[in-house]
C-alpha cells in the first residue's frame, strides 16, 4: 500500500449520485416483522403492531431490504453481487482494500413512515478520508442517503461512514 | 413533559445477549446475511476473533431503548429526532450488550421540547468497552 487509497479520480467523484431506489408500498406486516425482529424476546411497543393504532414504522425501519421497485424494462437488483463500493458504481479503479466495517452515521428524521408509504431514496457520495489504524492505513467513505415519501416529505437524512482497510 | 427528566437523568438500559440467533433473526428483515456476521471463519479473516453482530442492529437497539422510555417515561408522545453513533468496537458472539442513554439537555426550540442524551451501546461485562458511543435527540410533546 501506498502512501493513500484515494485516487484523483476517486477524488473528483466527490458529490456523485451513488444510487436511487424506489421501495414498494411499505406493508404493515414488513413494519411488524422488523419489530419483532430487534425486540425479540420482548414484545415491540403496541405502535409497531397492533391492529387498533395508527401503525408507523421505527424509525430505522429499512423499506428497502430484499428488493426495491426495478427501473422500467430492467430485472430487479436482488443485491446477490455483495458490496458495491461507490468506485464500482462510478465506474473508477475500486481501491484494493480487503476488508470494509460500518463505521457509523448520523441520522436526523422527519416524517414517520407508515403502511402505503413509497420511500425514495437518493445517496451521493459526500468524502473520503484516510486515518491510521491497528490494521493500517484505513479508509474512511462518507456518503450522504436523503429519503422522501410519496408526498415529497422528507423521512430521513442519514450521512453514513465506511471503512475499508 | 413528566418533570423527573433533567440533566443527568439516565435513561432505562437495553439489554440483549447475542449471537448467531440474533443475527440471523436480523438478517432475514434487513437481508443482510453477510459472511463476518454469519460465519467464524470470515469474521477471523477479517481481523476478528469471531463472527460479529451488524452495527445496524446496535443501532437498532440503541433506537429501542429511546422509544421504550418515550412510551413508559412519555406515554408515547415523542419522538426521535437525531441520532449519532459511532462503530468502535465489534459486538463478537456471546456478548451481552446494553443500550444506554443519559440526558445532557432539556430545551424549548420552536414549540417542542427536545431532550439531548450521550448515548452509547456498552458490553455489559466489561462497561469500559463501548461498542458504539454517540448523541441522540428527542422530541417531546
Amino acid at each position: 500500500m501506498g502512501a493513500s487509497w484515494v485516487t484523483s479520480e476517486m477524488r473528483a467523484a466527490v458529490g456523485s449520485e451513488l444510487g436511487r431506489k424506489v421501495s414498494f408500498p411499505v406493508s404493515e406486516s414488513d413494519i411488524r416483522r422488523w419489530a419483532l425482529a430487534t425486540w425479540y424476546p420482548a414484545a415491540p411497543p403496541r405502535r409497531f403492531w397492533a391492529p387498533d393504532t395508527d401503525i408507523t414504522a421505527p424509525e430505522d425501519f429499512n423499506p428497502f431490504a430484499w428488493m426495491t421497485v426495478p427501473p422500467d424494462g430492467t430485472e430487479p437488483d436482488l443485491g446477490r453481487g455483495g458490496y458495491r463500493g461507490p468506485e464500482q458504481t462510478l465506474g473508477l479503479e475500486p481501491p484494493t482494500t480487503t476488508s470494509m466495517i460500518n463505521g457509523g452515521r448520523v441520522t436526523t428524521y422527519g416524517e414517520p413512515m407508515r403502511p402505503g408509504d413509497v420511500i425514495t431514496s437518493v445517496n451521493r457520495l459526500t468524502d473520503y478520508f484516510e486515518r491510521e489504524g491497528r490494521l493500517g492505513l484505513m479508509l474512511f467513505t462518507v456518503s450522504t442517503d436523503t429519503w422522501t415519501n410519496q408526498r415529497g416529505d422528507t423521512v430521513k437524512t442519514e450521512v453514513a461512514t465506511y471503512i475499508r482497510y | 413533559m413528566a418533570a423527573s427528566v433533567t440533566i443527568g437523568t439516565e435513561v432505562p438500559e437495553y439489554v440483549r445477549t447475542t449471537d448467531l440467533a440474533n443475527w440471523n433473526r436480523y438478517a432475514a428483515v434487513n437481508d443482510e446475511f453477510v459472511p463476518i456476521h454469519m460465519d467464524d471463519e470470515a469474521g477471523r479473516a477479517a481481523g476478528f476473533p469471531s463472527a460479529f453482530g451488524m452495527g445496524n442492529l446496535l443501532w437498532a437497539y440503541l433506537h429501542n431503548m429511546l422509544r421504550d422510555w418515550i412510551e413508559t417515561e412519555f406515554a408515547g408522545d415523542g419522538r426521535i429526532v437525531s441520532v449519532d453513533l459511532s462503530f468502535r468496537s465489534p459486538n463478537l458472539r456471546g456478548q451481552t450488550v446494553a443500550a444506554r442513554g443519559t440526558v445532557t439537555d432539556v430545551r424549548e426550540e420552536g414549540g417542542a421540547t427536545l431532550v439531548d442524551l450521550d448515548v452509547a451501546v456498552v458490553d455489559r461485562d466489561a462497561p469500559d468497552t463501548v461498542l458504539a458511543p454517540g448523541k441522540a435527540t428527542i422530541a417531546i410533546g
